[in-house]
């Protein structure tokens, strides 16, 4: 169970968190980011622990989609590492992006689409197990009823919950959301992350959110990442109050 | 019809052509490779053209050629920014290649108008054997690797995200591809292979939204243009792949209407 009282606040000077616990999923040190010549980030360091809930917040091109791709492995860190615990091969992460490459004409239905994360088996087609798993998630993210609707043909909402569907399926312990909610009104913003709230309470998952939306990071966070120029600002969620943020837009 | 053994053989070949055209084109419509599948078969033709200047079969050189450019072309165009011209120009080269290959096999007008429209009486027993080992082996392929490449065809980022190694697996597809151009050339011909790899499965994505049924579907309507054509062409002694290609628009134009149809309501 993570608990925020255990979370230390550290900024870009100081110390990685030495109080590993075995609540302790993910530990970013000292981790830096140029492109040529140009530094995006550096010295980030910090841990995350199951149960938690950290927004990254800062304006746009400050790195945070970059730090994601690399926690993602997509993207080789020019500095640093990021170590997961106990191993890369045993913590499964689910990635929900803002977009896909999703047009109105794709073809496939709310739960082909979902079931395409089940990808581990060789037979063409899903055993009793995968079936009763893939229409438990559906359940549980309120897509039954339209189940069989082209993909396609969904509203943004729902797009989304899909998004997240497939992503939960393979019940994740690290759960990514970058930019999820972006798109969405201000009634599925809340309806989505309510559920994953719901999915964190259940497994306790550590959550990524990436956003630029306050309401939601103070409804639904436990701590934050504020990426900025300069050193960055790392604390629980009572802590981001408005001096933080004129601080960073200073 | 069925009486005569080239057409048993054209039926045997045309039905395998199908079905592996069935199966490969729902992940060509899906990965967006419909213009590489045109740049296939114009490399596919200066195979066949280089298979007959070498003293090969045209299958032979088709198969060597589809192959090794099929990786080139695959790996030139990751790019989307330079995909086009990065196609248009392999386009443009194997075309220039298979004209020369062809003048140089002193071969005459018959044997290039074969490569490129396809031949029902050119099917014998040995071509429709060579047909069902290619078929066999691009289904068996195909097969092993079902589930990661529906993940990674339906939806890349996704699949990136859950570790799918993207390059092999687009390489391992695009042979497939290579030896599949190779097959479905042997009736529709290397101009008109794009048909049968293509129009079957985007038009049965506007009728079924599973990929076992879109499957499924764009092998029916691959079967129904070949079978048709054939016995068309058989009765009229017009080109099977002028028949192929007509049956197959029509479909996908119908699946547009029933597109509109159902999304409007």
């Amino acid at each position: 169970m993570a608990s925020n009282e255990t979370h230390q606040k550290i900024d870009s000077n100081g110390q990685p968190d030495s109080q590993l616990t075995e609540d302790t999923i993910m530990t970013v040190d000292k981790l830096g980011m140029k492109f040529g010549q140009k530094t995006v980030f550096q010295g980030l360091t910090f841990t995350l622990k199951r149960g938690e809930f950290l927004s990254v917040l800062g304006e746009n091109g400050i790195g945070k989609t970059t730090l994601i791709r690399i926690l993602l492995q997509q993207l080789r860190p020019t500095a640093g590492e990021v170590s997961f615990l106990p191993s890369r091969s045993q913590v499964t992460i689910g990635y929900v992006p803002q977009f896909r490459n999703v047009d109105t004409e794709y073809p496939l239905t709310v739960k082909d689409f979902v079931g395409l994360a089940l990808h581990d088996h060789l037979t063409p087609w899903w055993s009793k197990h995968e079936k009763q798993r893939l229409n438990q998630v559906l359940h549980e993210t309120d897509l039954t009823r339209i189940a069989h609707i082209p993909l396609g043909r969904v509203s943004g909402g729902e797009l989304q919950k899909a998004y997240l569907a497939q992503a939960l399926i393979r019940q994740p312990q690290l759960l990514i959301l970058d930019e999820s909610t972006a798109s969405l009104d201000n009634n599925m913003k809340f309806e989505l992350l309510d559920l994953v709230k719901q999915y964190q309470q259940h497994t306790q998952a550590a959550v990524i959110f990436v956003t630029h939306d306050l309401p939601l990071t103070k409804k639904y966070s436990t701590n934050f990442l504020l990426m900025q120029p300069g050193p960055y600002q790392l604390g629980t969620i009572d802590q981001l109050n408005e001096t933080v943020l004129e601080a960073a837009h200073a | 019809m069925l009486n005569y053994p080239f057409m048993q053989n054209a039926f045997a070949a045309g039905t395998l052509i199908a079905i592996v055209s069935g199966i490969v084109g729902v992940f060509v419509v899906a990965r967006n490779m419909s213009f590489l599948t045109h740049t296939l078969s114009e490399i596919g033709f200066a195979g066949a053209a280089f298979g007959l200047f070498v003293g090969w079969t045209p299958l032979a050189g088709m198969l060597l050629f589809t192959s090794v450019s099929s990786v080139a072309v695959g790996q030139l165009s990751s790019k989307a920014s330079r995909r086009e011209a990065a196609i248009t120009s392999i386009s443009a080269l194997a075309i220039g290649l298979g004209i020369l290959f062809l003048s140089l096999s002193n071969q005459n007008a018959s044997s290039a108008t074969n490569i490129l429209f396809g031949s029902v009486i050119g099917i014998s027993r040995t071509s429709v054997l060579q047909v069902a080992i290619l078929a066999l082996a691009v289904i068996v392929v195909i097969m092993a690797v079902y589930r990661s490449l529906k993940f990674d065809s339906f939806d890349a980022v996704g699949a990136r995200v859950a570790g799918i190694h993207g390059t092999t697996l687009a390489i391992i597809f695009l042979v497939a591809l290579a030896f599949s151009v190779s097959v479905a050339a042997q009736i529709v011909g290397s101009l008109l292979i794009f048909i049968l790899l293509t129009l079957p499965a985007s038009a049965a994505k506007y009728f079924a939204h599973g990929v076992g049924s879109m499957i499924g579907l764009a092998i029916l309507f691959a079967l129904i243009g070949v079978w048709l054509g054939l016995a068309l062409s058989y009765w009229t002694n017009w080109p099977v792949s002028f028949f192929i290609a007509v049956i197959e628009v029509l479909f996908y134009f119908i699946g547009l209407i029933f597109n509109r149809f159902t999304a409007r309501n």
